[in-house]
Formats: structure tokens, sequence, C-alpha cells
């Protein structure tokens, strides 16, 4: 896994870890990996793991049970108030990106329809 | 959380030369802490102390509350940047002098740890590569059962490979009630492993503090940090 360095790394693995809940690659209720399996795999400090581990908590992703370990969350509503959350972090940083570029909305509509029509093709 | 080492305005001076210049530390227990400066900044200079192999000048270190002297030396295991093991040995004879000389060396830990390097113990350490050295000074004073872990420069001048195993192997090594230090200016290669972060400028701190905190501060690697520091 190559992180990008400019981005607080525990934030990036807690977005790997959300989107493969998210894709069906983890499924609900299942066990995690210890954050010591998991800095091992990731190669990252074992501090940063238990941070992802703390704020996935924190934000009702996983629970864990204690002395058993760490569980994904069984609820569905919330992986689909992740996804959410998710996209619209993308859009939001999208919009801003383009802004910055000087686009206005209409144009930046007008450039994700052709984009899009021209992914169909392929 | 428990402090590992406390330096309180420690400097050192070599005749005219300023080596460290009234720096205050604090190292806690169970991080990894990068010690980052380009050549000069003090980073040898602050370790040879801790280590108890130079007096400072002035000012005061303590490692687990110790003065700097016979009962740290038994806490800190440091890696110097010299070539200092014995040539002529091999490398089970290292494993006996490090048993004999350490008393919290663990041979079985330091075999694991060969293993890893891909160093078997018949090999003759006259005959080994700078990088399959480097590995072997990093598995014998990481199989010291230490509170503090000085490592200088581990990275420098290794190739790719060897240096992917020996951040790796301190990861491995790492545990909940030591500190390591590490120096280094291959800032890029120790992203990822790394708590806090501490920048020397002519023997001094110029800049601390939680290696994720500044990315997400400042929207920058430590290395483009690092650039940030030492460009002015």
């Amino acid at each position: 896994m190559n992180f990008d360095n400019t981005a607080p790394i525990y934030i990036q693995i807690m977005n790997l870890i959300k989107k493969d809940i998210i894709l069906g690659k983890m499924n609900l209720g299942e066990k995690l990996l210890s954050s010591r399996e998991y800095a091992q795999n990731l190669k990252v400090n074992p501090n940063t793991m238990v941070r992802v581990f703390n704020e996935l908590e924190r934000e009702g992703v996983t629970f864990t049970k204690r002395g058993v370990g760490t569980f994904i969350t069984e609820s569905e509503e919330k992986v689909e108030i992740m996804k959410k959350e998710m996209a619209e972090d993308i859009v939001r940083n999208f919009i801003q990106g383009m802004m910055e570029l000087g686009f206005n909305f209409n144009d930046m509509i007008e450039l994700i329809k052709s984009r899009l029509d021209k992914e169909a093709v392929q | 959380m428990t402090s590992v080492l406390i330096a309180e305005n420690v400097s050192k001076g070599f005749f005219r030369n300023k080596a460290l210049h009234n720096l205050d530390l604090k190292i806690e227990e169970g991080k990894v802490y990068g010690l980052l400066g380009p050549n000069g900044s003090g980073k040898t200079t602050f370790f040879k102390i801790a280590a108890g192999l130079f007096k400072p000048t002035s000012g005061r270190m303590t490692v687990m509350g110790y003065p700097i002297g016979a009962e740290t030396k038994k806490l800190t295991a440091f890696m110097p940047t010299d070539d200092f093991l014995f040539g002529w040995m091999k490398i089970d004879g290292i494993l006996s002098f490090y048993t004999d000389m350490y008393e919290d060396f663990d041979r079985n830990k330091a075999l694991e740890y060969l293993t890893f390097m891909e160093l078997q113990e018949n090999m003759k350490v006259s005959s080994l590569s700078t990088g399959m050295k480097a590995r072997l000074k990093l598995a014998v004073t990481m199989a010291r059962k230490a509170r503090l872990y000085l490592l200088d420069e581990p990275l420098n001048g290794i190739d790719p490979i060897s240096r992917e195993k020996i951040v790796k192997m301190i990861m491995g090594a790492f545990r909940d009630d030591c500190a390591v230090i590490i120096s280094s200016h291959l800032v890029s290669e120790l992203e990822t492993i790394l708590d806090e972060v501490i920048f020397l400028d002519h023997g001094t701190v110029v800049l601390a503090g939680d290696a994720e905190k500044f990315r997400l501060e400042k929207s920058c690697s430590i290395e483009a940090l690092y650039k940030e520091v030492y460009h002015g």
C-alpha cells in the first residue's frame, strides 16, 4: 500500500477500511484483524493503527467486544450513511478543485456529462 | 505517559564549535521519533551524549530518571553509524559477544531477526556487503530488550531492499514499553512509521510534534515540511 504522505495516514487507512465495507469486501459483523496485524501488513506504526481503530469506533463503523476483538458494525443503515459521507467528500473536493480552476457550476455539469458520455461509449 | 529520556538545556561544545545549544527534549514511552536535520545539526552528538559516550558541556540528561551513566547504559541500545562490529568474527561470535556484553540481549530474538534479514550465523563479518552489515547491526541492536533505542542513520547508504527490511524490522521489534529514536535525512522512507518528528538545526530543536498533526494542519508530507524548515 502506498500512502499519500501529504495527508494523515490514519485517515487514509480509515477510508481504505470503509471502502472495503461499502464494497462488501468485508461483511457486516465481521471480525477485523488485530491492529498489530494491520500495522504489519500495511507497514505502518502500530500507534497509527490504534488511532485508526479508535476513530472507527468513535464514528460507529466498528465496535469492540472486550477480550474478543474489533468487529464491523452490523447496521446496514450505518454503511449507507458512510457511503453518502464518502461520496459527499469526493464531490466537495471536486467542486473545490474546479472552482480553483475558475469553472462555474454549469461548466462543471457540462464537463461531467460529456465525460460520462465518453465512459458510456467505452 | 512515562518519559524515557529528558534533556534539559543540554549544550555541547567542541573547542569553538557548538554542536548542541540549549537543547530541551522529552521522549515518551511507546513512540517512534524521527530525529531529523541536515549533516552537522547535532543528531549524532545528541545520541552520543544519551548513550553516555560524550559528556555534555552543560545541562542535564536523564534516561528513565537516572542521570546518564552505568545505569542508563543498561537501558539504552545505541546503534552508531560506524562499522563497529569486529570484522574477524563470524555472526555467531557477534551474538556471543552481545550475550556477554548486555544483560538484556535476547539471543533467540537475534536469531529470529537474522533469519528475517537473510543472514546466516556462519557468515564472517568482513565478508558482508554494506547492506548486510547494516542489517546485522540493526538485528543485534534491536535484539536487546532496552527501554530506549537510538538508531543513528540506519538507512544511510543502503539499497532499497535493505531499507525496506530495516524499516519493517524496526516496526516488528517496537514495543509499548520502549521509545525508538531514528535519526535520518531520508525522511520519505520513514513517513509511515514515525509518531513524532524532531527537527534539529545548529544543535537546537527548531520544530517538534506529532507527524499526523503536521500532515493534517499543513497538508504536506514530513519530507516537504523538512524542506520548509531548512530552506528557511
